[in-house]
């Protein structure tokens, strides 16, 4: 089952790639006032349903595709849910 | 006889060769311990290298920090070896969970690569022989060397002790310029600098052999092999 992972800087922290291509961006004409550099992780994972896939997805990003102290996560599954 | 020291060596690794040097001239016997190794050979310390690690993939230090090899030094540390982490080693140990914190690219982005004059803050083992306010100089070479700790992180190390240097001229962007850490158990130190590169008077400095000298020390006082 497919589950994506994003990581981004927290709040408040100091994005030095970010503020490089910020600079960069404004360096062409663009009106960036603020970039953060994040990371997208795309997951195939044995799961026996969705809500598994997710679970295990953010176990996953909690332990070993983000660090706590400095960067956030998000799970995403495959496609949007419909209530 | 003279104490075995094991130096990791994780795929990247590059720093490896000269901490296994390094440990012979200081008198004691070293040991390359492969990643995938879960034993550390006998051996009474540990030196976490530095170097690139799985090639930085992740973090810095994330992917080796998993390694079979770091199963082993948890071990030893947990019973109170000495465990040193130099440059991508203190990343390494930092994110294995051994060392509070984390490494993180320079403030300015750039790669620095110079000797840096670092303050003594206390009179620990690591340091044999140097009290607060000593001045040493060993080099540092590395883009991902910004410390960083949470104001609480800061607050424990400061009201523990753990911070054992802090750079005389920050070149990194470090957070309240810290260079050198402990554990809360002080067993277990990190740094940016490179100790290993400064084992001979030849190369600009000879300080290094002090970090070493203290590890040592240490291994001789504490678990049996």
């Amino acid at each position: 089952m497919k589950v994506s992972v994003t990581v981004r800087p927290r709040a408040g922290i100091l994005d030095p790639q970010g503020e490089a291509l910020r600079r960069s961006l404004q360096g062409l004409g663009y009106a960036a006032s603020d970039v953060r550099a994040g990371k997208v992780f795309d997951l195939e994972l044995a799961a026996t349903d969705e809500r598994e896939a997710l679970r295990l997805a953010a176990q996953i990003a909690e332990r070993v595709l983000s660090n706590p102290l400095i960067e956030e996560f998000e799970v995403h599954a495959p496609e949007p849910v419909h209530a | 006889m003279s104490a075995r020291v094991a130096v990791l060596a994780f795929p990247g690794s590059c720093d490896d060769r000269d901490a296994l040097r390094a440990v012979e001239l200081v008198g004691a016997e070293p040991v390359r311990v492969w990643h995938a190794d879960s034993d550390l050979g006998g051996a009474a310390a540990v030196i976490v290298p530095g170097g690139f690690s799985y090639g930085d993939y992740l973090r810095p230090g994330a992917l080796a920090a998993l390694s079979p090899a770091m199963t082993a030094v948890r071990e030893l540390a947990a019973a109170g070896g000495p465990v040193l982490g130099v440059c991508n080693g203190f990343q390494v140990l930092t994110e294995a969970g051994l060392l509070p914190g984390v490494l993180r690219p320079n403030a300015h982005l750039q790669f620095r690569c110079e000797d840096v004059g670092l303050r003594v803050q206390r009179e620990s083992l690591w340091l044999p022989g140097l009290v607060a306010g000593d001045v040493i100089d060993i080099p540092v070479k590395h883009h991902d060397g910004c410390y960083f700790a949470t104001p609480q992180q800061l607050e424990e190390l400061d009201a523990s002790g753990q911070v054992l240097l802090r750079y005389v001229r920050n070149p990194n962007g470090s957070i309240e310029s810290i260079a050198c850490i402990t554990n809360a158990a002080g067993n277990v130190a990190g740094l940016m600098p490179h100790p290993e590169h400064a084992v001979d008077p030849l190369l600009g400095s000879a300080d290094g052999r002090i970090l070493l000298h203290g590890l040592l020390v240490q291994a001789a006082a504490g678990v049996p092999a």
